[in-house]
């Protein structure tokens, strides 16, 4: 393996007034991987996320995105809504965030805002019916009806977003951000609140858009089964520090990591033991 | 449906609730009247404060509020549990006529287009006169600053409560520059609405990043700001006096009046102050008919729909790679161009401005025309402002009144007391307004409305 | 200095007024989130009430030396009592239909109470200035210099101590009675202290009657102070009390008492040293300079975006 990794993750540290959330953290996400971050409660995942994704500025640190073409972006210095559009990182969020009133075709249709805002002449052609903006916008539809396709919502596409059932909103939103194509794609707990065969589905559905787009997964997820199932490399997370990071099988049986998920929570405790295989 | 108690017994008990919430509500009524409606008053003619007891006042708001609230609790009874809601038009009146909203918009624009000529028709040469401009172009003024904060507060979710420091910006830019430069009408319009957009762009940049309530305020500071310049800076505005003798707009060069060169002149008719009114009834409605053109195809543009996902959740478009400053900002500076338009139009109509036209309560009524029309709905908005603006009009239509509660009443008094009374009903009522549901702006297969109830409001 | 000392003592006053009206927002904003737009209002309502009150009371009793201390103290009372009651009520028909409701409900609501009560006033009682006789009138000079003699009068003796003590007694209701734990429960999750066995309900009432309460107290000391009032001076008054509110940081009520202060302060030393005209120009700019900048004010708490 020699190519440059995807994204750079440098000696993050963030701090809220005395708070440490993340603790000098380093580690890569390599193009085409499916990267995990995972940990207790707390330990400062969802933190890494806004930071990458420019929501929160970092303390310290550097995190570089590089991609196919060399160009490469420091995240921390770019604000959060040119991260999606110039260095191409998507994201999903913990609490489900869409535009519930709208259509779930106007959902696909806002993430492709800055491609169509060009198309329409930033408005200015667009309001005097002027250039190929229909055609644009056909082509933006056409898109989304393939996204839609893919996560099974094609009959729904007129419905309103908050009209859908939760797991279909999860997925709804994972198109959405696919809208934007990304060459990473951040995922916040997407399995969570999922039963079993919901959770099975959507594993289907990230290996495809690994498999079908190319595009680098970076999720932050509690389902050890879908971790271990499907994700190439896992960093594990405690208070902010990392304390593992390696594939699915070093990790499982990295003392450390049994050690952290052991002091927090029973549950997990639980979920982890049978995992590994220590029950 | 057997019931356990049979029913006279109880209706007698439902009866007896309602009248104890009856009488509950007097007494607090008869509390709240106490000291402000028993007792009015007056400086009597040695300049002193004296006081008028007025305890027949009290006793009719006591007994109306007694019988209302009465017949209410009977009515909410009848309605069953969990219906509390006070229901006039059948469910979804509003969705249904929405429907047929190009059928509508259709019959409105003739209504619109034809109004001057049913008004004379109706009214005669002389009569029309009122109808046209008190009803007619002020509804449209009304119209048209709701459609234009409409892409501010309805569209876009960003609640200006200092619109009003727009329409003056145009308003006093047309005055001040048609005064001392002698520029037309029809240059200074655009520049009106220029300017007024370069204002909101200027106040909006620092404060469009703020939350909900907190923009409102500042907004509302930005208008009292703008408005007392316009008051203490006398040499520049007039001060409290304000501008006077602004030039009339011209037909296209032609004055409206009985000179030899005057509009009736020239079209060999007979002079008549109405030309000059039905001339400017076309403007505005040019002018509205504009911002609704201009709305409606903005919202099936990209910037349009980034405004509604705005109103929606502002975090979710930042992930989506949308400038969320620029966004707000084109929608906060266009918003304020329209107003612009309108405060330009005003000024020419008036011949005459003054602080006084742009007090805080212009902005509160603007925004109450967006607010109970709906958010976003242009046809919420025109309804809106007909009602509450022809509404408070048709006020001083009610001089017959006079018969019943004697010489010294003036139903124009109530006007702003009836508003505000309807701003608060009308919020409970409907709380999203009017016409309460949103036509999406692109669809597959077939274009549902959405019921505003999904519409979540982030903040922002 | 003699100049500067005399502006603090009026500065002081009329912050008092301020800071009185700002708890009433800042309270409710803790509580429920929601700039109540119409309680300047409210103020300018109680101001009213106060008057006849006051009207009432002096035809009773006279206006002997002492008897205007004891009018004003039978006033204040009755001010405090039906302003309340006016609050609550305002609360119950206006606000509380739209608790839970979408997030401009509330404030457009509060915008309309606030238009209808301006004009409920003027229609009740008339649209001209009512002015009350002077009172309490003789002061006491603190600095006698042959340019300028820095004075306190009995009217701003009364303000600034009615004032404090009040403040210390509401101050003792919301940090050590039950009822105050209630209110700060609710502030903090309104869901979780209702499942708690809060009555949420009662407890926004007794906010709202607690808000205008004080709002009474400053409408009572605003009529002391300027003698005359009119139905449109509810607006300005608590515009700045609002920015008083905010200055001080909206949720914290040691914040709004300071804010009121400064706000007071800042205005009177402005007309003092600049220009009279401009006063208000100077008050809202300090409401949009504070809320653009600073926007957590002194002393309330900064908010972390949640993503």
């Amino acid at each position: 393996m020699t190519t440059a990794p995807l994204l750079k993750v440098e000696h993050l540290t963030m701090r809220f007034g005395g708070l440490t959330a993340v603790n000098d953290l380093s580690f890569e996400a390599r193009k085409g991987d499916i990267t995990a971050l995972i940990g207790p409660n707390g330990a400062g995942k969802t933190t890494v996320f806004n930071c990458i994704t420019g929501f929160y500025k970092p303390t310290e640190g550097m995190i570089t995105l590089t991609q196919d073409n060399g160009d490469s972006y420091l995240l921390e210095r770019m604000p959060d809504f040119r991260i999606s559009w110039k260095a191409k990182v998507a994201r999903t969020f913990q609490n489900i965030r869409l535009f519930g009133g709208m259509t779930v075709l106007e959902n696909l249709l806002i993430a492709q805002h800055n491609p169509l805002m060009i198309a329409s002449g930033f408005t200015f052609l667009g309001v005097l019916g002027i250039g190929g903006y229909k055609a644009r916008e056909q082509q933006a539809i056409d898109k989304a009806a393939f996204w839609l396709e893919k996560i099974n919502l094609l009959d729904r596409a007129d419905d309103p977003a908050a009209d859908l059932p939760y797991g279909d909103q999860r997925r709804l939103e994972i198109a959405r951000a696919m809208c934007t194509d990304p060459v990473l794609l951040c995922l916040d707990e997407p399995a969570a609140g999922l039963n079993p065969r919901e959770s099975h589905d959507l594993n289907t559905l990230l290996l495809s858009i690994r498999k079908e787009m190319g595009t680098a997964l970076l999720l932050i997820e509690h389902d050890m089964s879908v971790v271990m199932e499907i994700s190439d490399h896992v960093v594990v997370l405690d208070y902010g520090t990392k304390i593992a990071d390696g594939t699915p099988a070093q990790v499982k049986a990295d003392p450390k990591v049994i050690a952290a998920y052991l002091g927090v929570d029973d549950e997990e405790v639980e979920k982890v033991e049978a995992e590994v295989g220590l029950q | 449906m057997a019931t356990p108690v049979s029913a006279p017994a109880a209706r007698q008990a439902n009866m007896m609730a309602a009248l104890k919430e009856a009488a509950f509500a007097a007494l607090i009524t008869f509390g709240l009247c106490i000291p402000i409606i028993a007792w009015g008053t007056r400086q009597n003619l040695d300049n002193v404060l004296v006081l008028d007891p007025r305890w027949d006042t009290v006793a009719w708001a006591v007994a109306i509020v007694f019988v209302g609230r009465f017949l209410m609790a009977l009515r909410q009874q009848k309605k069953g549990e969990g219906r509390t809601i006070v229901r006039i038009l059948p469910h979804g009146t509003f969705a249904r006529l929405q429907g047929h909203s190009r059928l509508f918009s259709l019959v409105g624009l003739g209504f619109l287009i034809t109004f001057p000529i049913i008004a004379i028709t109706l009214a005669g040469w002389g009569g029309a006169l009122k109808w046209i401009d008190n009803f007619g172009v002020q509804i449209l003024i009304y119209v048209m600053l709701g459609w234009g904060l409409n892409i501010v507060v309805g569209l876009a979710g960003l609640l200006d409560l200092g619109y009003v420091a727009f329409y003056a910006v145009g308003a006093y830019s047309y005055a001040l520059l048609a005064k001392n430069f002698g520029l037309s009408f029809w240059i200074l319009l655009p520049m009106a609405g220029i300017l007024a957009a370069f204002w909101g762009m200027l106040l909006g940049f620092p404060v469009l990043r703020l939350r909900g309530d907190y923009l409102a305020i500042v907004t509302l500071a930005f208008g009292e700001i703008i408005r007392l310049v316009l008051v203490n800076w006398v040499d520049f505005s007039g001060g409290y006096a304000g501008i006077s003798g602004i030039p009339r707009p011209t037909f296209f060069g032609i004055p409206f009046t009985a000179a030899d060169n005057g509009f009736a002149a020239v079209f060999g008719l007979e002079f008549s102050p109405l030309y000059r009114t039905i001339f400017l009834y076309y403007v505005i409605l040019c002018l509205a008919l504009l911002t609704a053109f201009v709305t409606l195809r903005l919202r099936r543009l990209p910037v349009g729909r980034a405004w509604e996902a705005l109103r929606e959740d502002e975090i979710a478009c930042r992930s989506l790679g949308i400038n969320t400053t620029n966004t707000k900002l084109t929608a906060f500076s266009l918003g304020a161009m329209f107003g612009g338009f309108a405060g330009s139009f005003f000024a020419a109509r008036q011949g005459f401005i003054s602080p006084e036209s742009f007090v805080f309560m212009e902005s509160a009524v603007i925004l109450a025309i967006v607010v109970l029309g709906g958010m976003g709905s242009l046809w919420g908005c025109a309804i809106a402002a007909t009602a509450m603006i022809g509404g408070t009009e048709l006020l001083r239509e009610l001089e017959w009144l006079k018969v019943i509660f004697g010489a010294d009443f003036d139903p124009t008094k109530y006007r702003m007391l009836i508003f505000g009374f309807a701003m608060v009903v009308i919020m409970i009522w409907k709380p999203r307004g009017l016409i309460s549901t949103r036509e999406p702006t692109a669809f597959i297969k077939e274009k549902k409305a959405i019921s505003a109830d999904l519409v979540q409001e982030g903040h922002g | 200095m003699e100049v500067f000392l005399q502006q603090l003592i009026n500065g002081l006053t009329l912050g008092s007024i301020y800071g009185l009206i700002a708890i009433g927002y800042t309270m409710v904003f803790g509580i429920i989130g929601m700039v109540n737009f119409a309680h300047g209002d409210v103020f300018m309502l109680s101001a009213f009430i106060a008057l006849i009150f006051f009207m009432l009371v002096t035809a009773v009793i006279g206006t002997g030396a002492g008897m205007i201390m004891l009018a004003l103290i039978v006033v204040l009372f009755l001010a405090m009592f039906f302003t309340s009651l006016w609050n609550w009520t305002i609360e119950r028909v206006a606000y509380r239909p739209l608790r839970g409701s979408f997030r401009l409900a509330p404030l457009i609501s509060a915008i309309g109470m606030s238009i209808f009560l301006t004009n409920f006033v003027q229609v009740v009682q008339g649209p001209r200035n009512k002015s009350v006789p002077p009172m309490l009138n003789s002061s006491i000079t603190l600095i006698d210099s042959a340019t300028y003699s820095v004075s306190i009068s009995y009217k701003q003796i009364v303000i600034i101590v009615t004032t404090a003590v009040l403040l210390g007694v509401f101050w003792y209701i919301v940090q050590k009675t039950p009822l105050g734990r209630a209110q700060r429960a609710c502030e903090q999750d309104r869901k979780m202290a209702g499942l708690l066995g809060i009555d949420v309900d009662r407890t926004i009432s007794i906010t709202f009657v607690m808000g205008a309460a004080l709002a009474a107290v400053a409408g009572v000391m605003y009529l002391v102070l300027y003698g005359v009032v009119n139905f449109a001076d509810g607006f300005t008054p608590g515009v700045k009390a609002f920015t008083a509110a905010v200055l001080g940081g909206i949720g914290s009520l040691p914040g709004a008492v300071i804010g009121g202060l400064l706000i007071g302060l800042i205005e009177v030393m402005w007309s003092a040293y600049f220009t009279i005209d401009y006063k208000d120009v100077a008050a809202f700019c300090i409401l949009a300079v504070v809320l653009v900048f600073m926007p957590s004010g002194i002393l309330g708490r900064p908010e972390v975006e949640k993503v």
